[in-house]
Parts: structure tokens; sequence; C-alpha cells
């Protein structure tokens, strides 16, 4: 009696699970007929939990905005756009296989992200091969578009490759000159957290700061995931440093900035804008009071192009902060938007419709809401702005705008 | 400036938090010899438990001094309720299976509670907040203490003192000695053994959670991954002080604590060493420490050596 119960379950299981499995494949081959529009999508890929992840969900509100716009206005006739967002959780091995399964997707014509520039060195390579078109709004690593030796002979290393922010040779030059002149500092302490874009920054300010003048005091490098900092922080204190420059993100930063004040080290901390997120400030509260970053661009909350942009993140309930990279995912998500009008005419996707849009994001040349945007001959974007922000009062205060040439 | 009492007193703070942590892990290994892999998670469990009831349960504004014992209590009444829970469903049905599965099913208990913060706690897949008490730093000499760091060194020794007291001076303690010793023979002299496996596996939770509320007030905020690192550690700590003896967990912790902190501060300083100082090898070197304690006492600092064990 047991066993034939077990036989009929058995087979009840089988044969559900093959019900199942046609299912899948009827779906995925005859969508066509359902729907009259051809459905293209919008890769993202950003850390959507875990560390970084408030800057990594804003990176996806800001390009479900474009998103909806796009659809909503009916930019690309005969097409409706939707949103692919993968997590990679700020891990480059997650990057790699969120991409491989991007290229795999013949829906997908573009993708946005990643967040972190160490998560992009893994996923160049796998975007290039397919031809698929890679906008980051925030990676800020130089030798991603210059290659390994931009410091003396830049070459482009992948064309499938633009972003939309600044680089750090610019971002790090730009906060060790605030620091110079305006905060007249002299004697800084340089942390970073060993990743390719904290090591990379705190290599560049430093490289800035010592040209103005300034002395390095002592430097020191931290584990992403590390919590406590107590034994730098009585490094740090001792060597009277006047000013603390940190590069990493805002998840080891937090920590530090709190156990700096609160083992007596009344210094401001300094950082690029991976540190730039209100995580930072909600976390470490009043101790954060007077630190400063720098961030590519000017604030989007300060920018009428940006004004409509915020009121439908805020109305959309969407997680996560817009204010680091919001508005550029928005412009990037755009580029490739309007690169896809110029390719797909009329629903139809014609054969290599993805090296087509590489060429087409090559030439953009629109204004965002973030600012203009276009891309030199690297794939970096021409708008060198940069903004110097400070916590003022429990918020991030804009205190200079600029750009910056080296 | 003479930095070194700093360092020893960041060192103790540390190393208070790994030695209260591996308690946890020593004194189950001491009676079952298991390692509860998911110790690291009964911690983390503990925070959040700790955030709840400041969250959710106290008026909002409450005074962190009323606040704090009752998060103390409320944080060990969830750790101790998933400690105990662990082992009566997931570690005495296979008390009597090899050694290797109750292992495995620590490792996956772990992942489980980690997973199921990481999806069902409000917000928890970015750092929470912890409330902070709002005083200090104080200042001893040249020694600043936060408040934080306080809380844990005063903690610390109550808790030990007062588990100390218990094991050698209760009649639970005392069973608990003997059920360490010889759980068979033990059971034979008419000690429940299941109950004392259970109030082991709570007071490693309520110390877990001790250390959890110490962990949130010293760094500002508690994540869903705090346990893996922190349970590392603390079983480092544990296994360098001598599994299975609780003064040698304690006294494990505290090593730890101030060799990673010495690291931290002073191989930098070594000619010819500055590549292999600093914050980023402080783990490094604490790991040397261990290879090295374990290569000429594999019983660890103040274990025993016991044949028929580990």
């Amino acid at each position: 009696m047991r066993q034939r119960s077990l036989v009929i379950l058995t087979s009840v299981l089988t044969t559900g699970a093959l019900t199942l499995t046609a299912c899948g494949s009827r779906d995925d081959s005859g969508d066509k007929s359902s729907s009259s529009k051809t459905e293209i999508i919008i890769g993202v890929d950003a850390p959507l939990t875990g560390q970084n992840s408030a800057t990594g969900l804003g990176i996806q509100g800001g390009v479900q905005i474009a998103v909806d716009d796009a659809n909503k206005n009916n930019t690309v006739p005969g097409v409706t756009f939707k949103v692919q967002a993968l997590d990679d959780k700020a891990i480059p091995a997650s990057g790699q296989q969120n991409a491989t399964a991007l290229v795999n997707n013949e829906k997908v014509l573009g993708v946005v992200g990643p967040l972190n520039s160490g998560v992009a060195t893994q996923m160049q390579q796998v975007f290039a091969a397919a031809n698929l078109v890679e906008v980051s709004p925030s990676n800020t690593a130089p030798e991603l578009t210059q290659g390994k030796n931009w410091q003396t002979s830049k070459s482009r290393p992948f064309k499938t490759y633009f972003r939309t922010a600044t680089t750090d040779a610019l971002q790090g030059g730009f906060a060790a000159e605030y620091a110079s002149t305006t905060l007249k500092k002299k004697n800084v302490f340089v942390v970073d957290d060993k990743q390719t874009y904290g090591a990379g920054l705190a290599k560049l300010f430093k490289a800035g700061f010592t040209k103005n003048g300034g002395k390095v005091a002592g430097e020191d490098h931290v584990n992403t995931g590390d919590t406590d900092f107590s034994a730098l922080v009585t490094k740090i204190k001792k060597s009277k440093a006047d000013l603390v420059y940190y590069g990493g993100q805002y998840d080891e930063s937090e920590k530090l900035t709190k156990q700096l004040k609160d083992g007596g080290v009344k210094v401001p901390l300094f950082g690029g804008d991976g540190m730039f997120s209100d995580t930072y400030i909600q976390t470490a509260g009043k101790t954060s009071e007077g630190d400063l970053v720098t961030s590519v661009g000017q604030p989007v909350d300060s920018l009428p192009s940006a004004a409509d942009f915020i009121k439908k993140y805020k109305a959309s309930g969407l997680k996560g902060d817009y204010g680091t990279y919001g508005g550029y995912s928005y412009d990037a998500a755009t580029a490739i938007i309007k690169a896809i009008a110029n390719v797909v005419k009329d629903g139809k996707v014609p054969d290599g419709a993805r090296a087509k849009i590489v060429d087409e994001v090559q030439k953009t040349k629109f204004e965002g809401i973030a600012g203009p945007v276009s891309f030199d001959e690297y794939g970096d974007t021409t708008n060198k702005q940069l903004t110097v922000y400070q916590v003022v009062s429990g918020k991030w205060k804009a205190v200079k705008s600029g750009t910056f040439n080296g | 400036m003479n930095t070194l009492p700093q360092q020893l007193a960041n060192g103790l703070f540390l190393g208070s938090m790994y030695g209260l942590i591996a308690i946890g892990y020593t004194m189950v290994y001491g009676i079952v010899q298991l390692i509860n892999f998911a110790h690291g998670e009964i911690f983390m469990t503990g925070g959040f438990g700790a955030l709840t009831v400041y969250l959710y349960v106290l008026p909002d504004g409450t005074s962190m001094w009323i606040a704090l014992p009752a998060m103390l209590i409320g944080g060990g009444l969830v750790a101790v309720l998933i400690a105990v829970g662990a082992e009566r469903f997931a570690y005495r049905p296979l008390r009597g299976a090899p050694r290797l599965a109750p292992l495995i099913t620590a490792i996956g208990l772990s992942l489980a509670l980690q997973q199921a913060v990481f999806n069902w706690y409000p917000n928890a897949k970015t750092d929470r907040n912890f409330p902070q008490i709002e005083a200090g730093p104080w200042h001893i000499g040249s020694i600043s203490i936060s408040s934080g760091s306080l809380f844990v060194i005063v903690a610390a020794p109550l808790c030990m003192a007062a588990l100390a007291l218990f094991v050698s001076m209760s009649r639970t303690g005392r069973a608990m000695q003997a059920t360490a010793q010889d759980p068979d023979t033990a059971q034979l002299m008419g000690i429940d053994t299941n109950k004392i496996i259970v109030i082991a596996f709570a007071i490693g939770g309520f110390f877990a959670a001790v250390a959890a509320v110490s962990y949130g007030l010293r760094y500002g905020s508690i994540q869903y991954n705090m346990g893996f690192q922190m349970g590392l550690k603390a079983f480092t700590a544990a296994v360098l002080g001598g599994i299975g003896n609780i003064y040698g967990a304690m006294i494990g912790g505290l090593v730890l604590g101030l060799a990673e902190t010495m690291a931290t501060s002073y191989i930098d300083g070594i000619p010819g060493m500055q590549q292999l100082g600093g914050g980023g090898w402080s783990s490094v070197w604490a790991f040397v420490l261990l290879i090295l304690v374990l290569l000429f006492r594999p019983q660890g600092l103040v274990g025993e050596r016991v044949a028929d064990r580990a």
C-alpha cells in the first residue's frame, strides 16, 4: 500500500516537473505573438543588498525612472523597455556572473552599472566579447577607460565601456586642492581599503596633496568588512594629523569616523564619492559632522533639470540614495535608449544591433538631467564637474563646485 | 606621545568581546564535543534582539540608562531561545551520529539564521543603526574610553566572574564539570545530562548577546553578516586559549585582541616590515600567533592535554 502511493507520488511529481519545463520553454519562444510591441531590456548591475547597497539601489532607481519615461513618451516607437536588475553584492566574481547572464539574454541591448570599479574590471571583458554596451554611472578608476598605464600612455582597453562619472585622477586632485587651499591642512593621514577604487583614490590624493606642499603624517590600510579601527585611531592620534583622508566606501568609513571622534581625534574625515551616502550620516550620527567628500558632477538637488526626476523618485517609493548616482544612472540609461532609438526602427531589432548601439552611444550628445552627456575617445564623460560636500547639521551640503584639469 | 597604554586598552576592549563569544564555543565543545559554527549567528541574533527591544518594545526616546538593561534582557532572551532551539531541534537528534553530521548541520544552521535575518528583519539588508549611550569619552591618563568600550570592559569581567562562581560553586555547575569529564558516568550518577547541555547552550547564547550589545554600542551599527567574522575570530580565540576550558576562552580572546591591536600599531614601525604591518595585516598576524601557539602547545594556552578528546 505504502509503496503504491510512493509510485503515484513519484509519477505525479515527474509529470508536474515535465509540464512546468514545457511551459518554460514555450514562454521563451512565443512572446512575439502575445504582444504587439518588441520588448527590450536594459540591464542593471549594482550591489542591491549588503555592502554599498544604499548607493546601488539609487542606480537601479535612476534607471527605472529613465525607462518609465521612455515608455511613457514612446521614445522608441514599437518598443517597450524593461529593467532587469541583478545584484552583484559588490563582489567582482558576482559581477562577472551577472555580466554573463545579461549577455546571454538576447533582449538585453545595454547595461547600466556596475557601482564598484573593482567589479567593473571583471565585467568589461565579458561585455566587450559580446559587443554589448555598458555605461557605468559611478566607476571612477582611471584604468577602466584609459588602460593600465594611463599616467604615461593612454589607450582604451574596451570600446564597449563608457561612464558618466569622471575619474579619480580628477577627483583625488580636486580633493587635494580643496584640502590644501581652502581648508589649509598641512598634515594628512591617508587610509585606504586596498580595493581598486579606494587604493587608487588614496594614491592620487596623496600625490596631489604633497605637490601642494602638504605632508603625509602616516598611512595605513584596512580590510573591507573590518569593524574595529581603535588601534588605527590611536595611531592617527599619535601622528598629530590635522586631516584624515579615506579611500574607500561608506561601510567602513562610517565606523572609522565614529571611532575617531570617540577616540578623541577631532579632525575631519575626507573621502571620495564612495563615502557620499546618506547612510554614512545616519550611522555615524553626530560624529560625522564636518566630514567631507568629493563627488562627481554638481549636486542633483540644485540642478533645475533634475527637479522633475527627484519628484518622480520620491513619489515612486523607490529605495536607495538617488543623490549620489541616481541622476547619472538616469543619463546613462537615457544614452542607451537614445542609441537604441537610432538602431531599432518600428520595433525591428536588426542583425548586429548590439555593435551598432555601441557606435551610437559613442556619438551621443544631449543635455542630461545631471549635465551635458557625451563621451570622449576613451569612453569617459566630457563633463568634468566635481563638487565638495560637507556634513553640516546632519546633512550633506555642497560647499564647492568646480572643474579640475590635473 | 606614548600610545602603548591606549593600544593595550584597545586590545582589551576588542579581546573582551572575542572572549565573551568564545565562551559559547568552548562550553559547548567541552560538554558535547561539537564545534557549534552557528554560534556567530547566535551572536548576531542577540544584537538584533536587543535592537528590536529598543525600536519596537520600548517607547520612543527612552533613556539609554533604562533601555540598556531591557535590551540586554531582550537580546539575551532571543539568543538563548535560538541557541536552545538549535540544540533541541538541530543537534540533539544527531547526538549519536558521526562527528561530521552535526558539524555540517551547524554550518547549515548558520547560513539559515543569517538569511532569515537578512530577508525578514526590517531593513536588515544594509547596516542597522544601534542606539548609543550619549556620554564620554572619558580620559584616564593618556587612555580615552568611549561609552561602548566602557560597557564591554565592565560587562565582560562581570559575566566571567559570575560564570566562574556558577561553575565551581553551584550544584548545576559541578554537574556541568562532571558531564564534561565523562557524560556516561555522569548520567549513571543521576545527572540529567540533557539539561546540562541545554544550560551550556543557554549560557553561551546569553554571553554572545552581551557581546552583540557591546558590538552595537562600540561600532554604532549591526549587520546581518556580522556573526561570520566575529564568530571566526572568537572560535580562534577559543582554540588559542584551549578549547573546552572556559578560562582559556577569555584569555584566548584577550590575547587575540591584543595581538591584532599590536600588529596594527607596531609591526610597520619595525625596519623592513612596513609592507607587512598596519590594519590590513592584523588578522594575518593573529593567525600566525595561533599557528605558533598550536605548534608548541597543541592543547592551547591553558588547555589540558586530553588524549581521547579533540
